[in-house]
C-alpha cells in the first residue's frame, strides 16, 4: 500500500523507538502535523520557541540515552534550532532534528520562509540531509538515527520539503545500512590497552580524569572498577560530573577553571593522567603548556580526531569508553596509592576551597544548592543554564546518582536550563528534576514555562536571582576594574510571571527560609518556582584566570579582607 | 615545524554538497586551501578530490582526521611524503602577432604544450604538468602579454601499487 511521506516518516520514527517529539508547527510542516494525529504513540510536546524544542530533545537524549527528536517548520522555525544544534554538537548529544522545507520546485528561489538550513547547519551538525525523493525517506531516517546515536554521538538534521511529505511511496524500512564512509570503531587496540595497563602499574602519582564520554557510554561501573582496583583518584570535567560517585573516597570532584584546588594541583603534580572520554577543553586544561607537565597521558576516546587535537598524548586508545575500560580492567593489576591520596588530602586542608561557605543571614547561592542536595538526598537530576548558578550547582550538589547533572558544557548556552529541565523530566517521568536557573539565563527561555504548565511537568525551578549577569559581573570585578558594563539586570516579578503561567511560586530572601521553601516545592505535585534573592556580588571560587595554568588558583578572599 | 604544502586526496560520495562540506571544514578549522580539484573516480558514484593546503604535519594530520569524520568521505590520505605523480592543466591565452607567433610556438614545443586555438591577435596554449613546469611556461610567455589564464589546480595519485581504496563492507 502506498503511503505519504508524512506517514513514512512517522512509521520510521516508530521503528526507531521514538515516543516523544518536541516541536512547533508551521506552514511547511502542515502535512506532517496533519498526519501526526494518526500516530498517538508519537507524543508531541508543543514548545514555545524552537530553541526550546531542541534543548528539550537534547536533555531528553542525555537522560535516556536515546536520540532526542525535535521538529520545526522551514525558514525561521529551522534557524531557531541552530543554537540548540550547536549545543548538542559540541556536547556530543544524539539529536535528530526534522525541519520542513519549501517544495522542491521553490528551493533556491527565496520563497516565503525558505532558508538553506542544510547549508546553515553544516558546521554544527554531525551530518545533515535534504530529502529529494520520497523513496529515499525511510532510508534517510534510518541513517540519521544511526549516525546520531553511534560512534561519537551528535545532532543530525533532516530537511523535508513539503511536497515530499505529500508524495506517496511504498514504506520499506531498510534492515541494512550502507554508509561506506562511516564505520565507527568501538573496540580499542589490544596492544595499546596492554601498554596503558603497564603504564598504570608503573605510576606513583596517577590521576583519572573522567569526562562526558563515561556518561555517554554508560561506563560508570567500569570506571569505578578501574579506580578501585588500581586505587587511583578520580577527578571530572564539568560534563564528567556525575560519572563517578562524589561521596567515594577516591572522588576529588571537578577540575578546571572553577575546579577544586586540590584536583587542579593533583593534575599538575601527576606522573600519569588517564583521560577518559574527554576532549581537553581549555576550560578544563587551563594553559596547555602547564597542564600536567610531568605526566604521561593515556587518552581514551571514540573520536580519533580528538587524539592529539589539543594535547600531545602518549598512549591513545580509540574506542568506546565502556568497551575499552572493560578490556583495560582485565589487564590492570591491583595498586595502592595511599601516599599520593594522602598528599591530595593535605592540599584539601591547606587550600581553601569553594566548599567553604561563610555564615551569613543573607541567602548564599552555594547554601541554596547545598540545601537542595540535602533535601533531595542525592536523588535529583539537576539541570542548569550557564553562569555562576551553573558552577555553584556543579560544585555544591554532591552527585552520586549516575548521569544526574545536565548542563550546557561546550557551547555554554544561556537559556538551556528551562527547556532542558522539561526534556529531562519528560525522559524521567516520576523522578525529581531540579532546574537551577540564573535570573539572566532564565529570562532567555522563560516562555517555556508555558510548555511546562501545558504538560504539567513537575519540574522544580530554583532561580538564583542576584540582579546581575553574575558570571560576567564576576569577570568585570576581577579583570575589568569593577566596571559593571551592562551586567546589572532588571528582573520582572518572577512570582507574577509564575502566576501568569499558573505555576505556584514563592520568594525567599532569608537563609532561614531556604530549607522549608525547598520542602514546600517538593511537596507540590507539579511544577514549582522558588525565586531565591541571593547575595548580589557572591563569586564563584576557586577560579583560574583565563589563560593561566590550572594550578594558578584565585581563592576566595579571607573574611577580614572582604 | 615549518608550514609547507600538503597534498591530500579523498574519495568521496558523489552527492550534492560534498564539496561544500569539505571546503567548509577547512575554513572552519582555519586552513587555507591552495587548490581543490574534483572529478569522477574509477568507481561509479564516487568522486576523487585533490586538495592542496598549507600547514605543519601535525595540523594537517588533525585536518585529515576531521575530514575523515565527514560521513560522505569514504577515504582520505595525506600523500605528500609518498612517491606521487601530480599534474595540473592550464589554458593560457597569449597575445600573438604574425611576427612573434613562431617564437611562441617554439616555447610551447619545448614544454610539450599545445596550441589549441589561434586568432588574429592571440593564441591559446594548453599545458599539463606539475605546477613548476606551468609556472616556467607562464613566465616565458609573460613578455608576449597574457590575455587570460585558467589553471585546474593539482590532481595527484601515488605511483605503483599504492591505492586509495574504499573500505570493504
Amino acid at each position: 500500500m502506498k503511503q505519504t511521506g508524512s506517514q513514512i516518516l512517522c512509521e520510521s520514527l516508530l521503528k526507531e523507538g521514538v515516543d516523544t517529539i518536541f516541536g512547533y508547527p508551521g506552514g511547511q510542516v502542515l502535512p506532517l502535523y496533519h498526519t501526526l494525529t494518526d500516530f498517538p504513540a508519537l507524543r508531541h510536546i508543543l514548545v514555545r520557541h524552537e530553541q526550546g524544542a531542541v534543548h528539550a530533545a537534547d536533555a531528553y537524549a542525555r537522560v535516556t540515552g536515546k536520540a532526542g527528536v525535535c521538529l520545526a517548520t522551514s525558514g525561521p522555525g529551522a534557524t531557531n534550532l541552530v543554537t540548540g544544534l550547536a549545543n548538542a554538537h559540541i556536547d556530543s548529544v544524539p539529536v535528530v532534528a526534522i525541519t520542513g522545507q519549501v517544495p522542491l520546485n521553490m528551493i533556491g528561489r527565496d520563497a516565503f520562509q525558505e532558508a538553506d538550513i542544510t547549508g546553515i547547519t553544516l558546521p554544527v551538525t554531525k551530518h545533515n540531509f535534504l530529502v529529494m525523493d520520497v523513496n529515499e525517506l525511510a532510508r534517510t531516517i534510518k541513517e540519521a538515527f544511526y549516525i546520531a546515536t553511534s560512534g561519537r554521538p551528535g545532532p543530525v538534521l533532516v530537511d523535508l520539503p513539503r511536497d515530499i511529505q505529500q508524495a506517496t511511496g511504498e514504506f520499506h524500512y531498510p534492515t541494512r545500512l550502507n554508509l561506506p564512509g562511516y564505520k565507527p570503531n568501538k573496540i580499542g587496540n589490544p596492544l595499546q590497552i596492554k601498554k596503558a595497563a603497564s603504564l598504570i602499574a608503573e605510576a606513583s602519582k596517577p590521576v583519572i580524569i573522567a569526562g562526558h564520554g563515561v556518561r555517554i557510554s554508560r561506563a560508570y561501573q567500569e570506571l569505578k572498577s578501574l579506580a578501585e582496583i588500581t586505587d587511583i583518584p578520580v577527578v571530572t570535567t564539568l560534563l564528567g560530573v556525575s560519572s563517578f560517585p562524589e561521596t567515594h573516597r577516591l572522588s576529588f570532584g571537578m577540575i578546571g577553571m572553577h575546579g577544586l584546588a586540590w584536583g587542579n594541583m593533583a593534575i599538575t603534580s601527576a606522573d600519569l593522567v588517564i583521560a577518559i572520554g574527554m576532549r581537553f577543553d581549555d576550560r578544563a586544561t587551563g594553559k596547555i603548556s602547564s597542564f600536567a607537565p610531568n605526566a604521561k597521558i593515556i587518552h581514551i576516546d571514540i573520536d580519533p580526531a580528538e587524539v592529539g587535537k589539543n594535547i600531545k598524548v602518549d598512549i591513545p586508545i580509540v574506542g568506546d569508553v565502556k568497551t575499552v575500560l572493560g578490556e583495560l580492567n582485565k589487564e590492570i593489576q591491583p595498586g595502592n596509592h595511599q601516599q599520593w591520596i594522602d598528599t591530595i588530602q593535605t592540599w584539601k586542608k591547606d587550600y581553601p576551597s569553594g566548599y567553604d561557605i561563610r555564615d551569613t543571614e543573607s541567602v548564599l547561592p552555594q547554601y541554596v544548592i547545598r540545601q537542595i542536595w540535602e533535601k533531595t538526598a542525592n536523588q535529583a537530576t539537576v539541570v542548569t543554564g550557564v553562569g555562576q548558578h551553573q558552577m555553584f550547582a556543579a560544585l555544591h550538589y554532591f552527585y552520586d546518582k549516575p548521569n544526574s547533572f545536565i548542563t550546557s558544557g561546550g557551547l555554554g548556552t544561556m537559556g538551556f536550563e528551562l527547556p532542558a529541565a522539561l526534556g529531562a523530566q519528560t525522559g524521567l517521568p516520576g523522578e525529581t528534576v531540579w532546574c537551577i536557573a540564573g535570573d539572566g539565563s532564565f529570562q532567555m527561555t522563560v516562555q517555556e514555562l508555558g510548555t511546562i504548565t501545558q504538560e504539567n511537568a513537575p519540574v522544580k525551578i530554583a532561580i538564583l536571582n542576584n540582579g546581575y549577569l553574575g558570571m560576567v559581573r564576576q569577570w568585570q570585578e576581577l579583570f575589568y576594574d569593577r566596571n559593571y558594563s551592562a551586567t546589572p539586570l532588571w528582573c520582572p516579578d518572577f512570582i507574577k510571571i509564575a502566576e501568569a503561567y499558573c505555576i505556584p511560586a514563592i520568594n525567599v530572601t532569608r537563609k532561614s527560609e531556604v530549607g522549608s521553601a525547598i520542602e514546600k516545592a517538593m511537596a507540590v505535585d507539579g511544577p514549582f518556582i522558588i525565586n531565591f534573592v541571593v547575595e548580589p556580588e557572591e563569586n564563584v571560587y576557586p577560579m583560574v584566570p583565563p589563560g593561566a595554568g590550572i594550578n594558578q588558583i584565585l581563592h576566595e578572599p579571607r573574611k577580614e579582607d572582604r | 615545524m615549518a608550514a609547507n604544502k600538503h597534498t591530500i586526496v579523498a574519495l568521496v560520495a558523489n552527492r550534492p554538497g560534498v564539496l561544500n562540506r569539505m571546503a567548509s571544514l577547512f575554513r572552519r578549522r582555519g586552513f587555507n586551501i591552495d587548490s581543490i580539484a574534483v572529478g569522477h573516480s574509477e568507481t561509479p558514484n564516487l568522486s576523487r578530490m585533490t586538495i592542496v593546503a598549507d600547514g605543519t604535519t601535525t595540523q594537517v594530520e588533525q585536518i585529515r582526521k576531521q575530514v575523515e569524520k565527514i560521513i560522505d568521505v569514504i577515504r582520505v590520505q595525506d600523500i605528500t611524503s609518498q612517491n606521487i605523480v601530480s599534474r595540473e592543466l592550464a589554458l593560457i591565452k597569449v597575445k600573438a602577432t604574425a611576427d612573434n607567433r613562431s617564437e611562441i610556438m617554439q616555447i610551447v614545443d619545448i614544454f610539450r604544450a599545445k596550441i589549441v586555438d589561434v586568432s588574429a591577435d592571440s593564441v591559446m596554449v594548453e599545458a599539463t604538468g606539475d605546477e613548476e613546469k606551468i609556472d616556467s611556461l607562464y613566465n616565458l610567455l609573460k613578455p608576449f602579454g597574457i590575455k587570460e589564464m585558467t589553471r585546474t589546480g593539482r590532481i595527484a595519485m601515488p605511483r605503483g601499487e599504492q591505492l586509495l581504496r574504499k573500505f570493504e563492507n
